[in-house]
């Protein structure tokens, strides 16, 4: 299978199977006019399979979705044809809007104006609560 | 602006001052008879509650100062529809500080996010009750007069007591605490607490169902309500509800300077024939919150005019 390399914008490889979809979903990359490959299941030395997302144009990235999501990825930057950064977004410290609170006695339920804010509490589980009720996310 | 949402928003070393001060007002209470004067407390209760609504307002009285306020969703502006912010907004026009009781868990978060006056949590849900807790580590100082080297039995239902969860995390941050979870199956704290909090900071605690087995081992009983509010299935409630119950036959094996504690309101898991025991601390307990709160409106009402 042959994907055209991009002149400006990203790669971001790395991604666990079956993650990139929802990272397409989440960065609502649906919206974007540019041309965008999703590759799933891609053969990778590291990982066995991977997934990957190439957007050929140099939109404003989520990196705090991407941490959330999966944050071992590596977003490679390009710019005339050449990677010119290449970082993992690691974990978000913040969540802001990505994620909802599930839990029916938060105030969230209620007052339908508040942000859906979840703060990183424990970093070797990935564990996110919501600021308000302090429920944990379910990814 | 400095606020009280959960106890975590305070350092063991200002927990520590607020209990210094609160002995000062037990032994001085004229001293202090001024100290809120010309200041106002808005106490917010979206949800009935007699003790902790009447013990802040007692509290206030106290220090000098006056109160206003609600006691019930229906009297209040959020029966039109208005939003806690909106609600905090406008209370911040009118008292100096507040103090808001609400039925979702994290409206006192949003209060204080958008009040220009200090915020009192007074219990939302099944989440925070720091002033509950604060109460609680009085009683313990008064009673026992360490924090540290205590063998402390929690017992009832540890899953959905905001006290209960409150308490074991503000006595994790000293040393020689010991833990003996005492419940049904059903009530076991739930497992974030020991993993972020009891293991997390290798703090040893056991749990068991029997509380007679255990009773004696413990420095402080701190015996809880199984709450029919919490429960979405009434069978469940009808069985666990009277599953543990205090009574002179059980303390027999109690040792003699046992503190026992209970939030209140208690139904049955106290039997009243225990009330005039000296090792009975509920109803001090009681009066212990008042002072406690009468340190910490103290202590708000002078960082916001800082």
């Amino acid at each position: 299978m042959t994907v055209d390399s991009i002149k400006n914008g990203f790669v971001i490889d790395h991604i666990k199977p079956g993650n990139g979809m929802k990272i397409y979903k989440l960065l609502g990359l649906e919206a974007l006019n540019c041309p965008i490959a999703i590759i799933q299941n891609a053969l990778s030395h590291s990982m066995g399979v991977k997934d990957i997302i190439k957007i050929d144009a140099d939109v404003s990235l989520d990196t705090a979705i991407l941490g959330y999501v999966d944050p071992d990825v590596t977003v490679n930057v390009i710019k005339e044809s050449k990677i010119v950064d290449k970082y993992h977004p690691g974990l978000p410290r913040e969540l802001v809007n990505i994620v909802k609170c599930k839990n029916p006695r938060c105030i969230t339920t209620t007052e339908q104006e508040l942000d859906h804010i979840f703060r990183l509490t424990d970093e070797s589980k990935r564990v996110y609560r919501c600021i308000y009720c302090e429920t944990a996310s379910k990814k | 602006m400095r606020h009280l949402i959960g106890i975590e928003d305070l350092s063991v070393g200002e927990i520590e001052n607020l209990i210094a001060v609160a002995e000062d007002i037990i032994a001085n209470p004229k001293k202090y008879n001024k100290v809120a004067e010309g200041k106002k407390l808005a106490t917010l209760f979206y949800e009935p509650s007699t003790r902790t609504r009447l013990s802040f307002e007692s509290a206030m009285m106290e220090l000098g100062g006056n109160v206003l306020g609600f006691s019930e969703a229906q009297s209040s502006s959020a029966a039109k529809g208005e939003s806690v912010a909106d609600t905090a907004k406008v209370i911040s026009c009118f008292a100096d500080i507040m103090v808001m009781r609400h039925f979702k868990e994290g409206a006192p978060m949003v209060a204080s996010l958008n009040a220009t006056v200090p915020v009192i949590n007074a219990g939302d849900g099944g989440h925070n009750h720091p002033t509950q807790t604060l109460t609680d580590l009085l009683t313990i100082k008064m009673e026992k007069g360490r924090f540290n080297n205590l063998t402390v039995g929690l017992c009832g239902d540890l899953k959905f007591g905001r006290t209960v969860h409150s308490l074991i995390t503000a006595l994790s941050r000293y040393t020689g605490i010991n833990f003996v979870l005492i419940s049904p199956e059903e009530l076991k704290i739930p497992e974030y607490l020991k993993d972020e909090v009891l293991d997390a900071k290798g703090i040893p605690y056991r749990e068991v169902t029997d509380l007679e087995a255990v009773i004696g081992e413990l420095d402080i009983l701190y015996m809880t309500r199984v709450q029919k509010e919490r429960f979405f299935n009434e069978q469940d409630y009808i069985r666990l509800k009277d599953i543990y119950i205090l009574t002179p036959n059980k303390l027999r094996h109690a040792k003699e300077d046992l503190c026992i504690m209970h939030p209140l309101p208690r139904v049955n898991e106290i039997s009243v024939s225990i009330d005039k025991d000296p090792r009975a601390c509920y109803f001090k307990q009681v009066l212990y919150g008042k002072y406690i709160r009468m340190a910490l409106i103290k202590m708000l009402l002078e960082e916001a005019d800082k």
